[in-house]
């Protein structure tokens, strides 16, 4: 036998022993984790794919795509053959009415893309000698660089167009990433507005929810209960309804100025809605059970003989609070606020319904791009932005506080 | 101030919760500057109160407690200086061990240097002097008890209150802990109130015991004092074994007494309860003070039944009925061809008028 205490044979005694738990804890989570892969993971991953996948041009101009290889020398418009597969292409998907696919994506890329192809279909002539000079004939913009560009950079079957767009970019045609003039440039500020509105409306509720969160933990069972249904009421109510009903309080002739103006704290109506004000007021209250209910759950769990001994040893009230209590809430804290952040960063019918044109967040942008415009590539860009920013945030949070610090309660 | 002025003094402190019932009525207790009074009674009957309201954690209803001289009344409890540790230690879970017994350092805004030279100090008191930077989530119970200790002793209180600081312990580590208490009290002439309900706890520990029931102190005595001069039946059965023979009191003649059992037979006793003839009492024995069979010269002798004997290694216990009392234990200790009596038998018990102490009896 070993000698107890020559490390090596110990440590691999150890490595087994935990091995076979280990194993036994696997197989307990698996059905959930197969459950979470299948209904979760894959359409998550497969909506990511979107983002770079680029097929809508080269289905319907297949020649086109297979073709465009040929142009090597960037310097000047892709030699006679790719013109020749263009003209066919346009013919054919014009045809078969496919041809509107290609428009809208090309659209994407090009101003007037729509017009150019449209324009461009219904000219055409059954046979040319040379294509090139006939398509440039019908719309001079066939003989410019930065179209073909587009259209290579359409061919698929990748593309960073859709990414690039997210963060306000986009390829040149000599292959160049360059910021989107300003004018146009909109998905950044969106993007650092919805982290800032998150970030505020999970500080507001931490400054609101902590004194209800402490009021909770430290009432008798019967008043904290009464305490706890109005906390939770506004979960029994639809979103619809709550941001309705700010709505109605908040406007112009609604309640609240009403109020404020019989009080004389100011003398004519004030803006609180369609503003980023109104955004901020019902968001944080939505959200406050969510940093409530964490916090009060680890407030529960504090002792009251961690504040006596803390006393007993010493410090004053506030002293014993500061040193012993609120770091105990910090776990507490920092759940809550992380489920508030997270689900803040989502959220887009509230700001539509309350906020104004300027107040939109991202989640807005998506919704716009899967419903209304049916642009996969750039919804799922648009997300693919969100979530890395948001994984990269966590991350930052992580290396601060420590995510074995949260506690849920 | 003299050395023999109280460091601290209950006068006529009463506390009730709801309005409705006393938990600790008219508590009057002088407690001495260096001494070891250990707070002993049953559950319920005011001990953690009354040491909540020294700590400043409860108010008194009625009365005063002062501190060396001082009333208590208008002090908080984090300027009182007194240390407490709490029968589950709290412990702060987010410090390191060397945090938590920084803390009443840190509070006071002790130069840096000076709390490591304490937090050193009292950890080598604890004997816990490789584990300061652990949290007290690592540490066993006992080493969790001695962190909570050095805690309250690192800013040199006046006066250390403990409310059941070894409850949560196995025997053998509390018996332990029991006489390290005890020599850290020793060693650094500190004065301690103790609070337990484990009588042999007090009794080895303690210089003087305040025995407690329902809200008033029964007797405050040492230890020796109690378990030999109890002064009513409640303290007699509290403290240690007890037998109890309920009688009549015949006479009292100075320090002695005849007491006739409810059987008729006439026995000479110490008196421990009031005068008069007729009185109902209560005669109090020690299992190891009774003899079986006894020979030779002994004022008492009384007939019993042997119900049961129970072995106990260094002794046996003959449970025995006597006198219509069935739970009367009598000790027995090895002896060289000793017969050990079987149940059913018919034996004689004997033992010495000093040995036997005439309470009054509990109404
Ligand atoms: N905060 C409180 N509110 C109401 N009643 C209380 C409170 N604390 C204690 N009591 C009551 O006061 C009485 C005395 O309690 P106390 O805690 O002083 O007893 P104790 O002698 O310390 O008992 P134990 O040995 O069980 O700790 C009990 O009847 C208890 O129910
Ligand atoms: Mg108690």
């Amino acid at each position: 036998m070993p000698l107890a205490g020559t490390g090596a044979s110990l440590k691999a005694q150890l490595r087994r022993a935990e091995r076979m738990r280990k194993l036994r804890a696997f197989a307990l989570v698996l059905p959930l984790l197969l459950f979470i892969v299948v209904t979760f993971v894959v359409p998550i991953l497969d909506m990511l794919r979107l983002s770079v996948v680029d097929r809508d041009l080269a289905t319907v101009w297949p020649h086109v795509a297979r073709s465009i290889g040929a142009w090597t020398d960037r310097s000047q418009v892709p030699p006679p053959s790719v013109f020749d597969a263009l003209a066919t292409d346009i013919r054919d998907s014009y045809r078969a009415r496919t041809l509107p696919l290609a428009a809208r994506r090309l659209n994407y890329a090009i101003d007037e893309g729509r017009t150019l192809v449209f324009t461009t279909a219904r000219r055409l002539p059954e046979t040319s000698a040379d294509w090139r000079a006939t398509l440039i004939g019908i719309d001079p913009h066939w003989g410019e660089l930065a179209t073909w560009a587009a259209v290579d950079q359409a061919s698929g079957p990748l593309t960073s167009f859709f990414l690039l767009a997210a963060v306000d970019r986009h390829k040149t045609a000599d292959g160049h990433i360059v910021a989107t003039p300003s004018g146009q440039a909109i998905y950044v500020e969106v993007l650092t507005r919805t982290f800032k509105v998150s970030f505020i409306v999970t500080l507001l509720c931490v400054v609101l929810g902590f004194p209800v969160a402490y009021l909770l933990a430290t009432q008798p069972p019967r008043r904290a209960n009464l305490l706890m249904i109005l906390v939770l009421l506004p979960f029994w109510t639809s979103l619809l309804v709550r941001t309705a009903a700010w709505i109605v309080l908040l406007q112009e002739q609604g309640i609240i100025n009403h109020a404020l103006i019989w009080l004389g704290v100011i003398d004519s109506p004030v803006r609180l809605i369609y503003n980023r004000i109104g955004v901020y007021i019902a968001m944080t209250h939505i959200l406050l059970p969510f940093l409530i209910l964490p916090l009060y759950s680890v407030m529960k769990g504090i002792k009251p003989s961690y504040m006596l001994a803390a006393k007993s040893l010493g410090a004053s009230p506030t002293e014993a609070f500061i040193r012993v209590y609120l770091p105990m809430t910090l776990p507490g804290i920092g759940a809550g606020a992380l489920l508030v952040f997270i689900l803040a960063l989502g959220y887009y019918i509230t700001p539509a319904l309350v906020g104004g044109a300027a107040d939109q967040m991202i989640s807005y942008f998506i919704a716009f791009y899967t419903s209304d415009s049916v642009n996969w590539g750039m919804a799922s860009a648009l997300g693919a932005v969100l979530l890395t920013a948001t994984l990269l945030l966590y991350w930052v949070y992580d290396r601060l506080v420590g995510i074995t610090n949260v506690k849920l309660g | 101030m003299s050395v023999s002025e109280p460091l601290v003094s209950f006068r006529g402190v009463q506390k009730t919760y709801d309005g409705e019932m006393l938990v600790v009525k008219d508590l009057n207790l002088d407690i001495r500057r260096g001494e070891f009074l250990t707070m002993l009674g049953p559950s319920g009957s005011g001990k953690t109160t009354s040491l909540m309201m020294l700590a400043g954690f409860e108010v008194p209803t009625h009365g005063e407690i002062t501190l060396a001289g001082q009333s208590l009344r208008d002090t908080p409890p984090h300027k009182r200086d007194i240390g407490v540790v709490f029968q589950n230690y709290a412990l702060f879970p987010h410090m390191t061990v060397e945090e938590n017994i920084a803390f009443p350092l840190a509070v006071r805004r002790l130069p840096k240097s000076e709390q490591k030279a304490r937090v050193a100090r009292a950890l080598d008191v604890v004997k816990l002097g490789a584990l300061g930077a652990r949290r007290p989530g690592q540490l066993s119970g006992g080493q969790q008890q001695r962190v909570a200790l050095a805690r309250a002793l690192v800013f040199e209180p006046k006066l250390v209150l403990m409310d059941e600081p070894l409850g949560a312990l196995d025997k053998q580590l509390r018996e332990h802990m029991q006489i390290e208490i005890k020599h850290i009290h020793d060693n650094l002439g500190l004065t301690v109130v103790y609070v337990t309900h484990d009588q042999s706890e007090a009794l080895t520990m303690s210089d003087r015991i305040a025995v407690f029931h329902e809200g008033v102190v029964q007797q405050l005595d040492t230890p020796q004092g109690l378990y030999e001069q109890p002064r009513n039946s409640f303290v007699a059965n509290f403290i240690g074994e007890n037998n109890m023979l309920g009688g009549t009191l015949e006479g009292v003649d100075a320090e002695h007494c005849r007491v006739r059992l409810d059987d008729g037979t006439l026995v000479e006793a110490r008196a421990g309860c009031g005068d008069g003839a007729g009185r109902r009492v209560s005669l109090s024995l020690r299992p190891e003070k009774v003899e079986l069979e006894p020979q030779g010269e002994i004022a008492n002798r009384l007939t019993a039944r042997v119900k049961e004997t129970i072995y106990h290694g260094d002794h046996m216990r003959v449970r025995l009925d006597v006198v219509g009392n069935d739970d009367f234990t009598v000790k027995m200790r090895y002896r060289a061809n000793r017969v050990v009596p079987k149940p059913g038998d018919t034996l004689s018990i004997g033992f010495a008028a000093r040995d036997c102490l005439a309470l009054d009896a509990p109404h």
